[in-house]
């Protein structure tokens, strides 16, 4: 089996629109929630949310892209450029028809989908944009990186809610760690920040009318967030012959399904993706440093993720440090793993672990080192992704030092 | 239709009871009705009467409106209702 590493990374977020403001505001505990902004925002009881502000598609994109590409797609193909820059590599021959992109990602064009929905219900007209259907389907945005980048091989979108970046991460590994690919492209992003899309999860009532604090005891519910991230993973030896910068090591993933319930969490269901990904990576609970937690700040995931924990990792569960870092970017859902996943490296390169901003009071069933409020320099040898779906779909990522 | 039965019919309907089955120090507990179910009885009790009912699954100990009983359901619904009125 070929070891993976990760030679690229890229992202816009509510905490920044590349890598380096990203950590630099992860770092400082910055807070990346606020009001809302877009049309019909006065209808919602829920007004926050991690939005991408000051965001200059034009600056990006000319006429025809904007007229092709949603906002996930925008934001996707800005994290790519970013990601693909950094690994340095360009894509033919044979590299290009055995390298694919593999994306997470769980509402595909929303904000498409409301403003068209806006346009042939509420303004009452027959007639919509022509490029709809190619502008909200889910794969657009692993399409157009595929076509910005020449990458030819095995390439589509997972969707599984929450757990779809990690979900996607976890192929794009197998495929690499296989020597199915030298290179694969992957991560994912979400942008449902609209009046619809903040609507629909209003009715389930387990939003957070002011901040999203993870593992408070007066945490009140999640705050949605959106943007990207793509990562480069490449075959070892690869980068190494070509002297590229190594970010990170991908050391092993897991995947388990709660069979349960369509929105409850199960403990059982995370510990078997969490000790499953130890296994996969060949490593023992006591060598892991940190987590980054699925930690949405619902009264349901914190207190069962805390138990999953627990039970993998018994008294280690004390002397490790886990953060959810969606205090500070919202829950970005499809692309949320691959958000945290940034974390994670500059837990493992920068020796910084981000903290769990909003942390107000202690909450018994949530009693481990969640970081609170300020970041931590800590050297770190390997750390988990966790990320736990709605539908019962879990995922978890090992990273290991470069 | 009083809200008193009207409630209790709606929740009745969720619980897959009869109305009759449902009594007033009935817990939704009792009744089998889980979180999404809960969260399905709000929604239909708002279309009802027109309402909002403040209710975070995340703090239901802190809601104003208190879902220990039926009996506390149908108080909280005819104060809202009140207030509506009002």
């Amino acid at each position: 089996m070929n070891r993976v590493v990760i030679t690229g990374a890229g992202t816009i977020n509510a905490l920044g629109p590349n890598v380096a403001e990203t950590l630099a505001a992860m770092r400082e505990g910055k807070c990346g929630i606020g009001e809302l902004e877009f049309q019909d925002v006065d209808r919602l009881a829920i007004k926050i949310g991690g939005q991408v502000k000051g965001y200059d598609a034009e600056a990006a994109f000319n006429r025809q892209q904007l007229a092709l590409f949603d906002r996930f797609t925008q934001f996707t193909l800005i994290a790519a450029r970013e990601a693909l820059a950094q690994s340095g590599l360009s894509f033919s021959g044979e590299l290009a028809a055995t390298s694919g992109v593999i994306l997470g990602n769980s509402g595909g064009g929303m904000t498409t989908l409301d403003a068209n929905y806006r346009t042939v219900y509420e303004d009452g007209k027959n007639r919509v944009h022509p490029f709809v259907v190619p502008k909200l389907m889910n794969n657009a945005a692993a399409s157009h990186v595929s076509m910005e980048f020449n990458l030819k091989g095995p390439s589509f979108t997972v969707a599984t809610a929450c757990a779809s970046s990690n979900h996607a991460m976890s192929q794009a590994f197998t495929m690499v760690r296989s020597g199915m690919s030298k290179v694969m492209v992957t991560g994912g992003s979400e942008s449902m920040l609209c009046f619809g899309g903040v609507k629909a999860w209003e009715g389930l009532r387990v939003m957070s009318k002011d901040a999203c604090r993870p593992f408070s005891a007066n945490r009140n519910g999640m705050v949605q967030g959106e943007g990207a991230a793509i990562f480069v993973f490449e075959e070892y030896e690869h980068a190494k012959a070509r002297g590229a910068e190594i970010l990170a090591e991908v050391a092993g993933f897991a995947m388990s399904s709660d069979a349960s319930d369509i929105v409850m969490p199960s403990k059982q269901g995370a510990a078997r993706a969490i000790s499953g990904a130890l296994r996969d990576a060949g490593i023992t609970p006591d060598q892991i440093g940190y987590i980054n937690a699925h930690g949405t700040g619902t009264a349901a995931n914190d207190k069962t993720e805390c138990a999953a924990v627990a039970d993998v990792f018994g008294a280690h569960a004390d002397q490790l440090m886990i953060s959810s870092t969606k205090a500070m970017h919202g829950h970005l859902i499809g692309g949320t793993g691959a958000v945290e996943l940034l974390a994670c490296i500059m837990a493992l390169r920068d020796g910084v672990i981000a903290p769990t901003i909003g942390y107000e009071e202690p909450d018994p069933e949530c009693s481990l080192d969640v970081v609170p409020n300020e970041a931590r320099e800590a050297k770190v040898d390997y750390v988990l992704s966790n990320a736990f779906a709605f539908g019962g779909l879990n995922a978890v990522l090992a990273l290991k030092n470069a | 239709m009083s809200i008193k039965d009207k409630v209790i019919e709606i929740i009745a309907e969720q619980a897959v009871l009869e109305p009759s089955d449902v009594t007033l120090e009935s817990t939704l507990e009792d009744l089998g009705i889980d979180s999404l179910g809960l969260v399905e009885s709000i929604f239909a009790i708002e279309e009802a009467f027109d309402i909002s009912v403040p209710f975070n699954a995340n703090e239901p100990e802190k809601s104003e409106f208190d879902i220990a009983s039926v009996a506390s359901i149908i108080k909280g619904i005819e104060q809202l209702v009140a207030e509506q009125a009002a």
